[in-house]
């Protein structure tokens, strides 16, 4: 029988005695060893429990956290909603000086600026994956892919400052003039693209956001292009299709819920973007037809004018803001998740 | 010569579009990485010329006065530090529970769906939910309250990567130990921790990165404060504040600190987030 001789040099008093301290001793058992074993094994026990709690509790907490999130918002939302009612979001009138706020101009830019750069960053999200996927030369493959991550990496506010003072300043000069020149009194086109080059604006924000969801898009579409079977782009190679046929007609398709996934996680990202925005949209609460014009977005009015707000009912008020972005993110997030979810079952299978 | 393909039009076609798809990708990943390139030059050729070392040595400075960042770098690394030593713990250990304990729990289904929605939600909305429960209870703003916020942002990253870094780590691990007779928190502790210490670390060196840009959270929590102060009960200036406040601004010499704090900032989080990902790849591994 084993026993343990002197202290019991063990990782942890339930494991047993180190080899080193074991020697063949016969019939004599050491019923101290044991007691202190037994000992040992009560405390663990309770010390077990102490972890496994302490672990829950935190992940308790992350719920705790997002339930607290949603009642401080309805909370402050309250007096906003309780003076404007439905017409809060459907009103496009704010005026901190009457007290009369309705959130419409607001929800319109985050929703038209967010579509725009969606049009941008989708196409040539799943471009840069499909090339790193199916076109680059190895070598060249972690490198490109590491500085597309690396444009995720890059804070908001970065984006905003070069969005101002480089990017805004060039895109008046050099796209913006051009155009409008180009399309006045064109029907549709010329009142969409016309007014006065700003250089910030509307389609500026678009542009900078398409910019920082890029590599989100690019990511997960390349995360998905990789659970593509081999064997099915192999066969469909074999049939003589072309790089394009097997990418457009076998592997798209396939990974095509993975892909939906990811623009909705970026999309998610692109509605709730603040300081980025901020910098470049112009802050003017109007709605226009001229992608050019100044516009706002919720969380450019947020960040704008919430240190400022004097009276509750206009805190109130970009609380309820707050409370609508939540809802609107929550709702395209949830969504996206469900997608990545079923793409993640599908590959597991 | 007679073709051997039935239809050589459509052979043409075919090839055409083809390579009209392989330009189309190529200029996809031209257009990411020129933009990459075009933010890092500007940021140098701005940040560059305005660095100095009374960056670090004087605070930030009313208009046209010499000043530089000392302040906002201060407390920028106090509510940050801060933020991990509180968010980071948490994370790990609710990380742990969706990896070790509820891994197929209904609790964790849930607790992965929030967790998930809170990594991606937007930052604005975190600063607004500690403005409420924090800066409009105690009546002033404060770092605190600053740390607070950007603890809410650690909390999702730090859990998301402890839980994927703790499921790479094999179940025979686990049971060997457990065979041995040491207690599940032992387990853990000593030999899933261990094992995913490089995919753990990683985590939270994404949410540093992540947290050392925030500035909407701050804005009205922390708000800004143009002199220096460790007191946490009192406003705290950050460099992406400063940045915001600076760039706003018609001064040039606003605009150079704030050009020279961007590119500070860039740096660290670019270095950050490149060995975040180096030790993800030696966990991966």
């Amino acid at each position: 029988m084993f026993v343990a001789h002197g202290r019991v040099n063990s990782p942890h008093p339930l494991m047993g005695p180190r080899l080193t301290n074991i020697s063949l001793t016969g019939q004599t058992a050491d019923f101290a060893a044991h007691d202190r074993r037994l000992l040992a094994a009560r405390r663990a026990g309770a010390g077990d429990l102490r972890f496994r709690l302490l672990a829950l509790g935190a992940a308790v907490t992350v719920m705790l956290v997002f339930a607290g999130v949603i009642a401080a918002l309805l909370v402050g939302a309250l007096p906003a909603f309780r003076a404007f009612g439905l017409s809060f979001v459907t009103t496009d009138a704010w005026s901190p000086t009457q007290e009369t706020f309705g959130a419409l101009a607001s929800v319109y830019g985050t929703l038209v600026t967010s579509a725009i750069a969606m049009l941008i960053a989708v196409p040539v999200g799943i471009g840069i994956a499909i090339f790193l996927t199916e076109l680059c030369p190895r070598p060249l493959r972690r490198p490109i892919a590491m500085a597309i991550e690396l444009l995720a990496a890059i804070p908001s506010i970065i984006y905003g400052i070069w969005g101002l003072f480089v990017f805004a300043p060039w895109f008046q000069a050099h796209v913006q003039q051009p155009i409008i020149e180009a399309t006045d009194g064109i029907a549709v086109i010329g009142s969409l693209l016309g007014g006065a080059p700003y250089g910030i604006g509307v389609f500026t924000a678009s542009v900078i956001l398409s910019i920082m969801i890029l590599p989100f898009i690019c990511a997960v579409t390349r995360d998905v292009f990789e659970t593509v079977p081999h064997v099915l782009k192999e066969a469909a190679y074999g049939l003589g299709c072309t790089t394009w046929e097997v990418m457009w007609r076998v592997a798209l398709p396939f990974a095509r819920t993975g892909v939906v996934g990811g623009a909705m996680l970026a999309l998610g990202r692109a509605l709730g973007e603040t300081m980025a925005v901020t910098f470049v949209i112009g802050n003017a609460h109007n709605i226009d037809v001229s992608l050019f014009s100044p516009g706002t977005t919720i969380s450019a009015t947020i960040a704008n004018e919430f240190t400022e707000a004097t009276g509750a009912l206009y805190s109130s008020s970009l609380i309820a803001l707050g409370l609508v972005l939540f809802v609107i993110t929550f709702i395209v997030l949830a969504g996206a998740q469900l997608m990545l979810r079923a793409m993640e079952r599908r590959a597991g299978r | 010569m007679t073709s051997r393909l039935a239809n050589p039009g459509l052979y043409l076609r075919r090839r055409l579009t083809n390579g009209l798809f392989i330009l189309l990708s190529l200029a996809a990943a031209l257009f990411g990485l020129v933009w990459l390139a075009l933010i890092l030059y500007a940021l140098l050729k701005e940040g560059v010329s305005a660095m100095g070392p009374h960056i670090f040595s004087l605070p930030t400075p009313p208009p046209m006065m010499e000043g530089g960042l000392y302040n906002a770098i201060l407390g920028s690394v106090i509510m940050s530090a801060l933020a991990v030593a509180v968010g980071a713990p948490i994370g790990l250990f609710a990380g742990t529970w969706l990896a070790e304990y509820g891994r197929h729990h209904r609790l964790a289904f849930i607790v992965r769906f929030v967790n998930d929605i809170l990594l991606s939600a937007p930052s604005i909305v975190i600063g607004l939910f500690i403005y409420e429960v924090m800066v409009a209870r105690m009546g002033h703003f404060s770092a605190l309250a600053g740390a607070a916020s950007l603890a809410v942002i650690v909390i999702p990253v730090v859990t998301r990567t402890t839980e994927n870094m703790l499921l790479l780590v094999p179940g025979g691990l686990r049971e060997a130990a457990s065979a041995l007779g040491a207690p599940r928190s032992f387990v853990i502790t000593a030999v899933t921790w261990k094992a995913a210490r490089a995919g753990i670390v990683t985590g939270v060196l994404l949410a540093v990165a992540r947290i050392s840009g925030e500035t909407a959270p701050l804005l009205f929590t922390a708000l800004n404060n143009q002199f220096t102060t460790a007191d946490l009960n009192s406003p705290m200036a950050s460099l992406p504040a400063v940045i915001f406040q600076y760039a706003m601004s018609p001064y040039d010499d606003w605009h150079a600190l704030a050009w020279a704090g961007a590119l500070l900032i860039t740096a660290a989080v670019l270095a950050l987030s490149i060995l975040a990902r180096l030790l993800e790849r030696k966990q991966r591994r």
